[in-house]
Protein backbone atom coordinates (compact mmCIF):
# COMPACT_ATOMS: atom_id res chain seq x y z
CA UNK A 1 0.00 0.00 0.00
CA UNK A 2 0.96 3.24 -0.28
CA UNK A 3 4.41 3.51 -1.23
CA UNK A 4 4.65 6.20 -3.83
CA UNK A 5 4.60 8.23 -0.61
CA UNK A 6 7.74 6.98 1.02
CA UNK A 7 10.72 8.47 -0.84
CA UNK A 8 13.54 6.15 0.26
CA UNK A 9 11.64 3.23 -1.64
CA UNK A 10 12.35 4.76 -4.62
CA UNK A 11 15.87 2.99 -4.18
CA UNK A 12 15.55 -1.03 -5.07
CA UNK A 13 15.83 -2.23 -1.96
CA UNK A 14 13.22 -4.45 0.45
CA UNK A 15 12.92 -2.81 3.95
CA UNK A 16 11.86 -5.00 6.09
CA UNK A 17 12.94 -3.93 9.56
CA UNK A 18 9.93 -2.42 10.44
CA UNK A 19 10.52 -3.15 14.06
CA UNK A 20 13.48 -0.84 14.38
CA UNK A 21 12.06 1.85 12.72
CA UNK A 22 9.89 2.35 9.81
CA UNK A 23 10.25 4.90 7.05
CA UNK A 24 8.84 8.02 7.05
CA UNK A 25 5.74 9.59 4.04
CA UNK A 26 6.71 12.77 1.97
CA UNK A 27 4.01 14.48 3.35
CA UNK A 28 5.58 13.91 7.41
CA UNK A 29 9.18 15.53 5.88
CA UNK A 30 7.15 18.26 4.22
CA UNK A 31 5.44 19.11 7.46
CA UNK A 32 8.65 19.20 9.33
CA UNK A 33 10.71 21.05 6.52
CA UNK A 34 7.62 23.67 7.15
CA UNK A 35 7.94 24.73 10.29
CA UNK A 36 11.67 24.60 9.48
CA UNK A 37 11.48 26.74 6.35
CA UNK A 38 8.38 28.55 7.15
CA UNK A 39 7.55 29.52 11.21
CA UNK A 40 10.91 27.82 13.31
CA UNK A 41 10.22 29.70 16.61
CA UNK A 42 10.13 28.42 20.19
CA UNK A 43 6.74 27.06 21.93
CA UNK A 44 4.93 29.26 25.12
CA UNK A 45 7.11 32.35 25.17
CA UNK A 46 6.49 34.57 22.05
CA UNK A 47 3.86 36.71 21.51
CA UNK A 48 4.72 36.94 17.68
CA UNK A 49 2.87 35.22 15.08
CA UNK A 50 5.42 32.70 13.63
CA UNK A 51 5.55 31.65 17.48
CA UNK A 52 2.07 31.58 17.82
CA UNK A 53 1.48 29.60 14.91
CA UNK A 54 4.19 26.89 16.25
CA UNK A 55 1.86 27.24 19.69
CA UNK A 56 -0.89 26.18 17.64
CA UNK A 57 0.73 23.39 15.66
CA UNK A 58 2.30 22.03 18.65
CA UNK A 59 -0.94 22.08 20.76
CA UNK A 60 -3.14 20.43 18.19
CA UNK A 61 -1.04 17.62 18.17
CA UNK A 62 -1.69 16.52 21.77
CA UNK A 63 -5.30 16.35 20.74
CA UNK A 64 -4.62 14.19 17.75
CA UNK A 65 -2.72 11.99 19.89
CA UNK A 66 -5.45 12.51 22.24
CA UNK A 67 -8.16 10.73 19.88
CA UNK A 68 -5.77 8.68 18.30
CA UNK A 69 -5.23 6.61 22.28
CA UNK A 70 -8.52 7.19 23.42
CA UNK A 71 -7.04 9.40 26.21
CA UNK A 72 -9.84 11.33 28.26
CA UNK A 73 -8.04 14.51 28.01
CA UNK A 74 -5.11 16.15 26.60
CA UNK A 75 -3.55 16.57 29.63
CA UNK A 76 -2.86 13.12 30.17
CA UNK A 77 -0.27 13.37 26.91
CA UNK A 78 3.02 14.52 27.98
CA UNK A 79 5.70 14.15 24.67
CA UNK A 80 8.80 12.67 25.49
CA UNK A 81 11.47 11.72 23.16
CA UNK A 82 10.88 7.90 22.62
CA UNK A 83 9.13 4.87 24.39
CA UNK A 84 12.85 4.38 26.38
CA UNK A 85 12.28 7.85 28.30
CA UNK A 86 8.30 7.10 28.80
CA UNK A 87 9.14 4.20 30.61
CA UNK A 88 12.07 5.75 32.55
CA UNK A 89 9.45 8.18 33.44
CA UNK A 90 7.18 6.06 34.37
CA UNK A 91 8.95 3.97 36.52
CA UNK A 92 11.26 5.99 38.23
CA UNK A 93 8.70 9.46 38.26
CA UNK A 94 5.96 6.82 39.52
CA UNK A 95 6.07 3.92 40.95
CA UNK A 96 9.66 4.41 42.88
CA UNK A 97 7.53 6.42 45.02
CA UNK A 98 4.41 4.30 45.62
CA UNK A 99 6.07 0.85 45.60
CA UNK A 100 7.21 -0.51 48.77
CA UNK A 101 10.04 -3.51 49.63
CA UNK A 102 8.21 -6.36 48.26
CA UNK A 103 5.72 -4.98 45.95
CA UNK A 104 5.41 -7.72 42.99
CA UNK A 105 5.48 -6.03 39.35
CA UNK A 106 4.80 -8.72 36.40
CA UNK A 107 6.68 -8.78 33.37
CA UNK A 108 7.61 -11.48 31.43
CA UNK A 109 11.05 -12.15 29.49
CA UNK A 110 9.90 -11.55 26.20
CA UNK A 111 9.66 -7.61 26.97
CA UNK A 112 12.57 -4.80 25.53
CA UNK A 113 15.14 -3.74 27.31
CA UNK A 114 13.42 -0.90 28.41
CA UNK A 115 10.65 -2.44 29.71
CA UNK A 116 12.95 -4.71 32.01
CA UNK A 117 16.32 -2.20 33.16
CA UNK A 118 13.97 0.36 34.69
CA UNK A 119 12.25 -1.92 37.13
CA UNK A 120 15.07 -3.98 37.33
CA UNK A 121 16.85 -1.30 39.22
CA UNK A 122 13.72 -0.76 41.88
CA UNK A 123 14.67 -4.44 42.28
CA UNK A 124 17.88 -3.55 43.27
CA UNK A 125 17.42 0.05 44.96
CA UNK A 126 13.76 -0.45 46.65
CA UNK A 127 13.85 -4.45 46.99
CA UNK A 128 10.39 -4.48 44.87
CA UNK A 129 9.78 -8.23 43.53
CA UNK A 130 10.10 -8.91 39.89
CA UNK A 131 7.93 -12.24 38.43
CA UNK A 132 8.59 -13.54 34.90
CA UNK A 133 5.06 -14.66 33.90
CA UNK A 134 5.63 -18.20 32.17
CA UNK A 135 5.17 -17.92 27.95
CA UNK A 136 3.38 -20.31 26.61
CA UNK A 137 4.34 -23.12 24.13
CA UNK A 138 4.47 -20.59 21.49
CA UNK A 139 6.78 -17.94 23.55
CA UNK A 140 3.55 -15.99 23.83
CA UNK A 141 2.22 -14.57 26.85
CA UNK A 142 -1.24 -15.99 27.83
CA UNK A 143 -4.11 -14.80 30.24
CA UNK A 144 -4.00 -17.57 32.41
CA UNK A 145 -0.37 -18.05 33.10
CA UNK A 146 -0.79 -14.11 34.18
CA UNK A 147 -3.55 -15.47 36.52
CA UNK A 148 -1.35 -17.52 38.00
CA UNK A 149 0.81 -15.35 39.23
CA UNK A 150 -0.78 -12.85 40.80
CA UNK A 151 -1.88 -12.59 44.54
CA UNK A 152 -2.37 -10.05 47.00
CA UNK A 153 1.57 -8.23 46.26
CA UNK A 154 0.82 -7.95 43.01
CA UNK A 155 1.06 -4.07 42.37
CA UNK A 156 1.99 -3.79 38.70
CA UNK A 157 1.56 -5.42 35.51
CA UNK A 158 4.28 -4.30 32.49
CA UNK A 159 3.68 -5.34 28.86
CA UNK A 160 4.08 -4.68 25.44
CA UNK A 161 0.73 -4.66 23.35
CA UNK A 162 2.77 -6.38 20.70
CA UNK A 163 5.94 -8.07 21.70
CA UNK A 164 9.15 -7.05 19.37
CA UNK A 165 10.66 -10.47 18.82
CA UNK A 166 7.92 -12.85 18.72
CA UNK A 167 5.39 -10.29 18.22
CA UNK A 168 2.17 -11.91 19.69
CA UNK A 169 -0.36 -9.64 20.21
CA UNK A 170 -1.23 -9.66 23.66
CA UNK A 171 -5.03 -9.79 25.08
CA UNK A 172 -4.90 -6.60 26.67
CA UNK A 173 -8.61 -5.91 27.21
CA UNK A 174 -8.63 -8.98 29.38
CA UNK A 175 -5.47 -8.23 31.23
CA UNK A 176 -6.54 -4.34 32.01
CA UNK A 177 -9.54 -5.97 33.24
CA UNK A 178 -7.82 -8.35 35.61
CA UNK A 179 -5.51 -5.48 36.87
CA UNK A 180 -8.62 -3.59 37.28
CA UNK A 181 -10.70 -6.20 39.30
CA UNK A 182 -7.26 -6.55 41.02
CA UNK A 183 -6.53 -3.43 42.07
CA UNK A 184 -3.29 -3.89 40.35
CA UNK A 185 -1.71 -0.83 37.92
CA UNK A 186 -1.73 -1.89 34.02
CA UNK A 187 1.77 -0.16 32.57
CA UNK A 188 1.49 -0.99 28.83
CA UNK A 189 4.60 -0.49 26.16
CA UNK A 190 2.58 -0.06 22.81
CA UNK A 191 5.74 0.91 21.04
CA UNK A 192 5.01 -2.26 18.29
CA UNK A 193 1.63 -1.79 18.68
CA UNK A 194 0.83 1.39 18.18
CA UNK A 195 -0.73 2.00 14.38
CA UNK A 196 -0.38 -1.80 13.63
CA UNK A 197 -3.24 -2.52 15.96
CA UNK A 198 -6.17 -0.02 18.06
CA UNK A 199 -4.70 1.19 20.88
CA UNK A 200 -7.10 2.33 23.11
CA UNK A 201 -6.19 3.55 26.89
CA UNK A 202 -9.50 3.84 28.66
CA UNK A 203 -11.12 0.89 27.08
CA UNK A 204 -8.26 -1.41 28.46
CA UNK A 205 -8.08 0.13 31.72
CA UNK A 206 -4.50 1.51 30.72
CA UNK A 207 -2.88 3.15 33.62
CA UNK A 208 0.08 4.21 31.92
CA UNK A 209 0.93 3.10 28.01
CA UNK A 210 4.66 4.53 25.79
CA UNK A 211 5.72 4.74 22.46
CA UNK A 212 7.61 6.38 20.38
CA UNK A 213 6.84 8.30 16.96
CA UNK A 214 9.62 6.59 14.64
CA UNK A 215 8.35 2.95 14.56
CA UNK A 216 4.64 4.29 13.47
CA UNK A 217 6.04 6.53 10.50
CA UNK A 218 7.30 9.63 12.48
CA UNK A 219 10.11 11.42 13.07
CA UNK A 220 12.75 9.95 15.75
CA UNK A 221 13.08 11.61 18.66
CA UNK A 222 10.03 12.31 19.70
CA UNK A 223 7.52 9.47 21.25
CA UNK A 224 4.39 9.98 24.25
CA UNK A 225 4.19 9.03 27.74
CA UNK A 226 -0.10 8.60 28.56
CA UNK A 227 -0.79 8.70 32.24
CA UNK A 228 -4.26 8.77 34.02
CA UNK A 229 -4.10 12.51 35.22
CA UNK A 230 -4.66 11.96 38.38
CA UNK A 231 -1.92 9.55 38.38
CA UNK A 232 0.41 11.92 36.48
CA UNK A 233 -0.45 14.72 39.14
CA UNK A 234 1.49 12.31 41.53
CA UNK A 235 4.61 11.75 39.03
CA UNK A 236 7.51 13.29 40.18
CA UNK A 237 9.34 14.87 37.27
CA UNK A 238 12.64 13.71 36.51
CA UNK A 239 13.74 16.65 34.69
CA UNK A 240 13.72 20.57 35.94
CA UNK A 241 13.99 24.04 34.21
CA UNK A 242 12.19 25.89 32.11
CA UNK A 243 8.69 25.94 30.54
CA UNK A 244 7.78 23.61 33.37
CA UNK A 245 7.72 25.79 36.57
CA UNK A 246 4.95 28.17 37.57
CA UNK A 247 7.57 30.31 39.71
CA UNK A 248 10.55 30.03 41.79
CA UNK A 249 12.14 32.35 43.96
CA UNK A 250 16.00 33.79 45.64
CA UNK A 251 14.58 31.53 48.73
CA UNK A 252 14.98 28.34 46.99
CA UNK A 253 11.11 28.13 46.76
CA UNK A 254 9.15 27.18 43.45
CA UNK A 255 5.92 25.99 42.32
CA UNK A 256 5.51 23.66 39.50
CA UNK A 257 3.27 23.48 36.36
CA UNK A 258 0.36 21.06 35.90
CA UNK A 259 0.95 18.04 33.85
CA UNK A 260 1.78 17.37 31.06
CA UNK A 261 3.62 20.92 31.03
CA UNK A 262 5.73 19.54 34.31
CA UNK A 263 7.26 17.09 32.70
CA UNK A 264 8.32 19.00 29.21
CA UNK A 265 10.66 20.85 30.99
CA UNK A 266 13.43 23.34 28.54
CA UNK A 267 12.11 23.42 24.61
CA UNK A 268 11.12 20.39 23.65
CA UNK A 269 11.87 18.19 19.79
CA UNK A 270 8.82 21.02 18.41
CA UNK A 271 9.30 20.01 14.84
CA UNK A 272 9.12 15.92 15.76
CA UNK A 273 6.20 16.63 17.71
CA UNK A 274 4.40 18.52 14.37
CA UNK A 275 5.85 15.75 12.17
CA UNK A 276 4.30 13.18 14.60
CA UNK A 277 0.62 14.70 14.22
CA UNK A 278 0.90 14.69 10.48
CA UNK A 279 2.52 10.82 10.92
CA UNK A 280 -0.70 10.12 12.82
CA UNK A 281 -3.26 11.69 10.47
CA UNK A 282 -1.63 9.63 7.73
CA UNK A 283 -2.18 6.45 9.38
CA UNK A 284 -6.09 7.64 10.67
CA UNK A 285 -6.31 8.21 6.88
CA UNK A 286 -5.79 4.46 6.23
CA UNK A 287 -6.79 3.23 9.35
CA UNK A 288 -4.88 1.04 11.83
CA UNK A 289 -7.17 -2.05 10.70
CA UNK A 290 -5.94 -1.97 7.24
CA UNK A 291 -2.07 -1.94 8.06
CA UNK A 292 -3.10 -4.80 10.79
CA UNK A 293 -4.94 -7.07 7.99
CA UNK A 294 -2.28 -6.38 5.46
CA UNK A 295 0.70 -7.44 7.60
CA UNK A 296 -1.09 -10.51 8.37
CA UNK A 297 -1.88 -11.25 5.34
CA UNK A 298 2.50 -10.76 4.65
CA UNK A 299 3.06 -12.46 7.33
CA UNK A 300 1.21 -16.20 6.45
CA UNK A 301 2.07 -15.42 3.24
CA UNK A 302 6.16 -15.47 4.23
CA UNK A 303 5.24 -18.15 6.76
CA UNK A 304 3.35 -20.55 4.37
CA UNK A 305 6.66 -19.66 1.68
CA UNK A 306 9.49 -20.59 4.43
CA UNK A 307 7.84 -23.50 5.45
CA UNK A 308 8.84 -24.78 2.24
CA UNK A 309 12.18 -24.21 2.63
CA UNK A 310 14.23 -26.98 4.94
CA UNK A 311 16.75 -25.47 6.21
CA UNK A 312 14.86 -22.43 7.68
CA UNK A 313 13.85 -23.17 11.42
CA UNK A 314 11.08 -20.22 11.83
CA UNK A 315 10.67 -19.99 15.70
CA UNK A 316 6.56 -17.41 15.80
CA UNK A 317 4.54 -18.43 12.83
CA UNK A 318 1.73 -18.26 14.81
CA UNK A 319 1.48 -14.88 16.43
CA UNK A 320 -0.63 -12.77 15.00
CA UNK A 321 1.53 -9.69 13.87
CA UNK A 322 3.34 -8.93 10.80
CA UNK A 323 7.10 -9.89 12.80
CA UNK A 324 8.76 -13.65 11.61
CA UNK A 325 11.64 -14.63 13.42
CA UNK A 326 14.22 -17.64 12.03
CA UNK A 327 16.84 -18.94 11.40
CA UNK A 328 19.30 -20.55 9.01
CA UNK A 329 19.82 -23.92 10.03
CA UNK A 330 23.61 -23.41 11.36
CA UNK A 331 24.02 -20.17 10.43
CA UNK A 332 24.18 -17.14 12.31
CA UNK A 333 21.99 -14.74 12.29
CA UNK A 334 24.46 -11.77 11.62
CA UNK A 335 25.68 -13.60 8.58
CA UNK A 336 22.19 -14.00 7.26
CA UNK A 337 21.53 -10.80 7.49
CA UNK A 338 24.71 -9.83 5.76
CA UNK A 339 23.94 -11.74 2.95
CA UNK A 340 20.53 -10.60 2.14
CA UNK A 341 22.08 -7.04 2.11
CA UNK A 342 23.39 -8.45 -0.91
CA UNK A 343 20.11 -9.12 -2.29
CA UNK A 344 19.47 -5.16 -1.13
CA UNK A 345 17.10 -6.78 1.36
CA UNK A 346 17.22 -5.14 4.93
CA UNK A 347 16.50 -7.24 7.68
CA UNK A 348 17.51 -6.94 11.66
CA UNK A 349 19.72 -9.54 13.01
CA UNK A 350 20.46 -9.85 17.10
CA UNK A 351 18.69 -10.82 20.09
CA UNK A 352 16.48 -7.10 19.19
CA UNK A 353 16.65 -6.18 22.97
CA UNK A 354 14.99 -9.50 24.56
CA UNK A 355 17.76 -10.68 26.16
CA UNK A 356 15.88 -12.79 28.36
CA UNK A 357 13.81 -14.37 25.37
CA UNK A 358 17.23 -16.74 25.13
CA UNK A 359 16.31 -18.65 28.07
CA UNK A 360 12.83 -20.27 26.22
CA UNK A 361 13.92 -19.63 22.16
CA UNK A 362 17.03 -21.58 23.34
CA UNK A 363 19.02 -19.55 21.04
CA UNK A 364 20.69 -16.13 21.35
CA UNK A 365 20.49 -14.77 18.15
CA UNK A 366 17.32 -14.93 15.17
CA UNK A 367 16.27 -12.52 12.19
CA UNK A 368 13.71 -10.81 11.94
CA UNK A 369 11.92 -9.24 9.38
CA UNK A 370 9.19 -7.09 10.29
CA UNK A 371 6.12 -5.53 7.85
CA UNK A 372 4.14 -2.61 7.45
CA UNK A 373 1.80 -0.96 5.06
CA UNK A 374 4.15 -0.71 2.29
CA UNK A 375 5.82 -4.12 1.94
CA UNK A 376 4.26 -6.01 -0.67
CA UNK A 377 4.10 -9.85 -1.83
CA UNK A 378 7.01 -9.12 -4.31
CA UNK A 379 9.25 -8.25 -0.96
CA UNK A 380 8.29 -11.32 -0.10
CA UNK A 381 9.06 -13.24 -3.06
CA UNK A 382 12.56 -11.46 -3.30
CA UNK A 383 13.19 -12.99 0.44
CA UNK A 384 11.81 -16.43 -0.12
CA UNK A 385 14.29 -16.69 -3.78
CA UNK A 386 16.89 -15.15 -1.89
CA UNK A 387 16.86 -17.57 1.50
CA UNK A 388 16.16 -20.60 -1.26
CA UNK A 389 19.17 -20.08 -2.68
CA UNK A 390 21.22 -19.62 0.49
CA UNK A 391 22.78 -22.94 0.39
CA UNK A 392 25.30 -20.54 -1.30
CA UNK A 393 25.61 -17.88 1.01
CA UNK A 394 29.54 -18.26 2.11
CA UNK A 395 30.67 -17.56 -1.57
CA UNK A 396 28.56 -14.51 -0.90
CA UNK A 397 29.74 -12.97 2.10
CA UNK A 398 33.19 -14.11 2.18
CA UNK B 1 49.95 -20.35 -5.15
CA UNK B 2 49.50 -16.83 -3.33
CA UNK B 3 46.74 -16.80 -1.18
CA UNK B 4 46.32 -13.52 -1.93
CA UNK B 5 45.22 -13.77 -5.35
CA UNK B 6 43.31 -16.77 -5.16
CA UNK B 7 39.65 -15.91 -3.96
CA UNK B 8 38.21 -19.21 -4.37
CA UNK B 9 41.30 -20.30 -1.55
CA UNK B 10 40.63 -17.14 0.68
CA UNK B 11 36.81 -17.98 0.88
CA UNK B 12 37.66 -21.98 1.60
CA UNK B 13 40.43 -21.09 4.19
CA UNK B 14 37.73 -18.56 6.07
CA UNK B 15 34.84 -21.45 5.84
CA UNK B 16 37.24 -24.02 6.90
CA UNK B 17 38.02 -22.21 9.98
CA UNK B 18 34.78 -21.08 10.73
CA UNK B 19 33.42 -24.65 10.32
CA UNK B 20 35.98 -26.73 11.78
CA UNK B 21 38.09 -23.79 13.96
CA UNK B 22 40.79 -24.18 16.30
CA UNK B 23 40.97 -25.21 20.14
CA UNK B 24 37.13 -24.09 20.40
CA UNK B 25 35.93 -25.15 24.06
CA UNK B 26 37.31 -23.48 27.23
CA UNK B 27 38.57 -25.25 29.62
CA UNK B 28 38.99 -25.27 33.52
CA UNK B 29 42.53 -24.06 34.50
CA UNK B 30 43.37 -21.30 36.32
CA UNK B 31 46.72 -20.91 34.71
CA UNK B 32 44.71 -19.62 31.56
CA UNK B 33 43.69 -15.40 31.55
CA UNK B 34 40.66 -15.48 30.07
CA UNK B 35 38.33 -12.31 28.28
CA UNK B 36 34.96 -11.82 27.14
CA UNK B 37 34.67 -10.14 24.37
CA UNK B 38 31.06 -8.24 23.66
CA UNK B 39 31.62 -6.74 20.16
CA UNK B 40 29.63 -3.05 20.77
CA UNK B 41 28.96 -2.89 16.88
CA UNK B 42 27.13 -6.31 16.82
CA UNK B 43 26.40 -9.34 18.40
CA UNK B 44 28.87 -11.41 18.30
CA UNK B 45 30.01 -12.66 22.14
CA UNK B 46 33.46 -15.16 22.63
CA UNK B 47 35.20 -15.84 25.64
CA UNK B 48 39.03 -16.42 24.94
CA UNK B 49 41.39 -17.98 26.98
CA UNK B 50 45.37 -17.57 26.92
CA UNK B 51 47.85 -19.57 28.26
CA UNK B 52 51.65 -18.15 28.64
CA UNK B 53 54.93 -20.42 29.52
CA UNK B 54 57.97 -19.27 29.94
CA UNK B 55 57.51 -16.00 27.90
CA UNK B 56 55.91 -18.31 24.96
CA UNK B 57 51.99 -18.74 24.05
CA UNK B 58 51.61 -21.95 25.09
CA UNK B 59 47.93 -22.18 24.34
CA UNK B 60 44.64 -20.56 23.28
CA UNK B 61 41.20 -21.74 23.48
CA UNK B 62 37.51 -20.14 21.95
CA UNK B 63 34.06 -20.92 23.12
CA UNK B 64 30.96 -18.56 21.91
CA UNK B 65 28.29 -18.02 19.29
CA UNK B 66 29.71 -15.51 16.57
CA UNK B 67 29.53 -14.45 12.78
CA UNK B 68 31.69 -16.60 10.73
CA UNK B 69 33.93 -13.75 10.14
CA UNK B 70 34.77 -13.02 13.93
CA UNK B 71 34.95 -17.12 14.67
CA UNK B 72 36.96 -17.94 11.85
CA UNK B 73 39.79 -14.99 12.98
CA UNK B 74 39.81 -16.33 16.43
CA UNK B 75 40.82 -19.35 15.24
CA UNK B 76 43.06 -18.08 12.71
CA UNK B 77 45.03 -15.63 15.05
CA UNK B 78 44.87 -18.82 17.70
CA UNK B 79 46.85 -20.95 14.93
CA UNK B 80 48.94 -18.21 14.26
CA UNK B 81 50.04 -17.23 17.64
CA UNK B 82 50.59 -20.71 19.24
CA UNK B 83 54.10 -21.27 19.96
CA UNK B 84 55.63 -17.67 19.39
CA UNK B 85 57.01 -15.65 21.78
CA UNK B 86 54.61 -12.49 23.65
CA UNK B 87 56.70 -9.72 21.76
CA UNK B 88 56.18 -12.31 18.28
CA UNK B 89 52.68 -12.63 19.32
CA UNK B 90 52.07 -9.02 19.89
CA UNK B 91 53.94 -8.24 16.66
CA UNK B 92 51.53 -10.43 14.34
CA UNK B 93 48.72 -8.72 15.96
CA UNK B 94 49.82 -5.05 15.70
CA UNK B 95 50.72 -6.20 11.80
CA UNK B 96 47.45 -7.83 11.50
CA UNK B 97 45.75 -4.77 13.01
CA UNK B 98 47.43 -2.46 10.47
CA UNK B 99 46.20 -4.64 8.03
CA UNK B 100 42.55 -4.83 8.68
CA UNK B 101 43.15 -0.89 8.96
CA UNK B 102 44.61 -0.25 5.89
CA UNK B 103 48.09 0.78 6.75
CA UNK B 104 51.56 -0.62 6.15
CA UNK B 105 52.18 -4.06 7.40
CA UNK B 106 54.25 -6.92 7.39
CA UNK B 107 52.19 -9.48 5.13
CA UNK B 108 55.41 -12.11 5.41
CA UNK B 109 54.56 -13.14 9.24
CA UNK B 110 50.66 -13.05 8.49
CA UNK B 111 50.12 -16.16 7.03
CA UNK B 112 46.71 -17.37 6.57
CA UNK B 113 45.56 -14.07 8.71
CA UNK B 114 46.00 -12.10 4.88
CA UNK B 115 43.13 -13.89 3.76
CA UNK B 116 41.42 -10.74 5.80
CA UNK B 117 43.39 -8.13 3.57
CA UNK B 118 40.07 -7.11 2.17
CA UNK B 119 37.86 -6.96 4.85
CA UNK B 120 38.23 -2.88 5.38
CA UNK B 121 35.88 -2.95 2.19
CA UNK B 122 33.01 -4.05 4.44
CA UNK B 123 33.10 -1.63 7.62
CA UNK B 124 30.41 -3.41 9.05
CA UNK B 125 32.67 -6.87 9.38
CA UNK B 126 35.68 -4.69 10.54
CA UNK B 127 34.70 -4.85 14.05
CA UNK B 128 34.06 -8.82 13.73
CA UNK B 129 37.66 -8.91 12.33
CA UNK B 130 38.74 -7.12 15.22
CA UNK B 131 37.10 -9.23 18.35
CA UNK B 132 39.92 -11.83 18.94
CA UNK B 133 42.42 -9.02 18.23
CA UNK B 134 40.71 -6.97 21.09
CA UNK B 135 40.56 -9.88 23.46
CA UNK B 136 43.94 -11.01 22.94
CA UNK B 137 45.53 -7.84 23.39
CA UNK B 138 43.59 -7.25 26.48
CA UNK B 139 45.21 -10.56 28.18
CA UNK B 140 48.71 -9.99 26.66
CA UNK B 141 48.70 -6.31 28.52
CA UNK B 142 47.91 -7.89 31.63
CA UNK B 143 50.73 -9.97 31.61
CA UNK B 144 52.76 -6.87 31.94
CA UNK B 145 50.73 -5.92 34.77
CA UNK B 146 51.84 -8.55 36.79
C1 LIG C 1 8.70 -3.26 22.52
C2 LIG C 1 9.64 -2.09 22.51
N1 LIG C 1 9.72 -1.30 23.59
C3 LIG C 1 10.53 -0.23 23.63
C4 LIG C 1 11.33 0.10 22.56
C5 LIG C 1 12.23 1.29 22.66
O1 LIG C 1 11.86 2.29 21.79
P1 LIG C 1 12.79 3.57 21.58
O2 LIG C 1 14.14 3.05 21.25
O3 LIG C 1 12.17 4.30 20.46
O4 LIG C 1 12.78 4.35 22.85
C6 LIG C 1 11.29 -0.69 21.42
C7 LIG C 1 12.16 -0.38 20.27
O5 LIG C 1 12.88 -1.19 19.76
C8 LIG C 1 10.43 -1.81 21.39
O6 LIG C 1 10.36 -2.61 20.33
Amino acid sequence: MNREDFPVLKQDIVYFDNGATTLKPQCVIDKMVDYYSNYTSNIHRGEYSLALRTNKEYDEVRTIVKKFIGALKEEEIVFTKGSTEALNMIVFGYFKNVLKEGDEVLLNKGEHASNVLPWFILQKTIKIKIKNVELDDNYELNVDNIKKEINERTKVIALSQISNVVGDIRDVYSIGKLCKDNNIYFVVDASQAVSHVEVDVVKNNIDFLAFSGHKMMGPTGVGVLYGKYDLLCNMEPLEYGGGMNQSFESDGSYELKTPPTKFEAGTPPIAEVIGLGEAIKYIEKIGVNKIHEHELKLKKYLVQELEKIDNVILYNKNSESGIVIFNLDHVFSQDTAVYLNHYKICIRAGNHCTKMLKDDLKIKNTCRVSMYLYNTKEDVDKLIEALRKSKDIFNIIL
Amino acid sequence: MNILEDKELRREIILDNYQNPMNKGLVNDSCYLKENTNNESCIDNIDIQLKVDNGIVSDIRFDGEACAISTSATSIIIKSLIGKSVNEARYILKNYKNMISEKEYDSDILGELVVYDEISKQPNRINCALLPYNAICKMLNRLDEV
